[in-house]
């Protein structure tokens, strides 16, 4: 980015441009002093909670919401074998279908959120939204 | 344009009254920055943004790793 930001000043008529390539990590490296606030920005992964409860499309809807409740969750994520998630289960289907397969009732496809994505914009968009959960992954 | 490391930072700025300028995004700067650098983010390099900047002395350019 810095080698840009050089070109940039060639165009622009500077004559003398140097590219301090090691950046802002290399002079941290060194331990030489920097100034700013120096708390960097929270991100989605400071907030997360990682003991969601998990199940498998072919399980049993009351068996689940029975286990996830236990655990203190009203929602149970639904994973395939390689931790992938493929559905979210909760209110009002897992109340409703309790003899059913996990997978005819889940909402497939729940959107989820990057763990390196900003905090702060996220907890915006959950208050407009007016929800109170989202899935990292 | 020359890419330097930190020692030649440290002596551009020190013996030739070197320009620092940090390219990153203004959040980023306002974390944290060498200090006295100047915040002009990649995005913003207009005529109008640098003209704070002398065109004759040395401008050291820095981001967060080269990158």
């Amino acid at each position: 980015m810095s080698a840009r930001a050089a070109c940039r000043l060639e165009q622009l008529g500077f004559e003398k441009i140097y590219d301090y390539v090691g950046g802002i990590v290399d002079w941290k490296a060194a331990g030489l002093p920097v100034e700013g606030s120096d708390k960097p920005s929270l991100r989605v992964v400071d907030a997360t909670k990682e003991d969601v409860p998990t199940c498998d499309v072919g399980e049993n809807v009351g068996e689940v919401r029975d286990r996830a409740r236990a655990a203190g969750w009203e929602t149970c994520v639904v994973v395939a074998g390689d931790g992938v998630v493929v559905g979210r289960l909760r209110s009002p289907a897992w109340d409703s279908e309790l003899e059913a397969t996990v997978g005819e009732v889940m909402e497939p496809g729940p959107s989820t959120v990057r763990p390196d994505a900003s905090l702060k914009s996220l907890v915006a968009r959950m208050r407009k939204k007016e929800t109170p959960q989202v899935l990292v992954s | 344009m020359i890419n330097i490391d930190r020692q030649e930072l440290l002596r551009l700025v020190d013996s030739e009254g070197a320009q620092v300028v940090d390219v990153l995004l203004a959040y980023e700067y306002e974390e944290s920055h060498i200090p006295g650098a100047a915040n002009i983010p990649l995005k913003e390099f207009t005529p109008d943004a640098v003209s704070g900047l002398s065109k004759t002395d040395p401008v050291v350019v820095y981001c967060h790793d080269g990158l």
